[in-house]
């Protein structure tokens, strides 16, 4: 399988995926563990890919997204961001409503 | 002599300033931004393996890590993958193996909180 069908399948077949350095439970770099974290704190099932396990899905992602930096989220084959974004996300809560519109359960914040 | 000494410290602060530097000139190029900040933050990632490993430097001498600040009237009405895209643009040249190894961005339109 070429990278790009690694990472078509990964979107395709799971609604929260995301590309990171490392694994969740040990995360190679502040960004992605930052965007674990914020998935953890939603309680949203998610898939993860580490790119560190192969240069050709490091890359690929890369190319794919047009965007050249990891950590990459994918909710539902659409492409969201990176971590400032996610962040920014996150903290407005327009990232557990968008979860909530695609109809994948989390944890929603209480309303201030 | 005592002139011409070369301190870790004062590589520390040159390179990340002349890196620095061409982040805001290339910023202020793309989007002549209203406000603009660029915070050098390699120190908080001295140990990382990309910062150790960079030729001429023994554990990090600074520009490899920008805290980036941007307001522009190029952001509005655009999504914010549209808004870190132009900066990433803007930023190519800079990034790299022996360049930059991360910005984080915040980006806004102005009159956005």
């Amino acid at each position: 399988m070429s990278a790009t069908e690694t990472i078509q399948t990964a979107i395709d077949s799971h609604d929260v995926v995301l590309f990171m350095k490392g694994t969740p439970k040990f995360p190679q770099c502040g960004f992605s563990s930052q965007v674990v974290q914020i998935l953890g704190y939603l309680e949203v099932p998610y898939t993860t890919v580490n790119v560190l396990e192969s240069d050709e899905v490091r890359n690929g992602i890369k190319a794919f997204s047009n965007w050249p930096t990891i950590p990459q989220l994918y909710i539902k084959g659409e492409f969201m961001g990176g971590c400032d974004i996610v962040r920014e996300m996150f903290q407005s809560g327009e990232l557990a409503s968008h979860l909530a519109e695609k109809g994948i359960d989390c944890k929603q914040p209480a309303k201030v | 002599m005592l002139g011409e000494t070369n301190t870790a410290e004062d590589n520390m602060s040159e390179q990340g300033h002349d890196v620095a530097q061409r982040i805001t000139q290339a910023l202020e190029h793309a989007l002549a931004p209203i406000r603009l900040e660029v915070i050098d933050e390699s120190y908080k990632h001295a140990g990382h393996a990309h910062v150790v490993s960079r030729a001429g430097t023994a554990g990090g001498v600074g520009g490899t890590h920008f805290q980036i600040k941007v307001v522009s009237q190029a952001f509005e009405g655009k999504s914010r993958i549209e808004r870190h895209r132009a900066i990433n643009t803007a930023l190519a040249p800079e990034m790299g193996v022996d360049g930059v190894h991360a910005i984080a961005i915040d980006a806004r339109a102005p009159g956005e909180v």
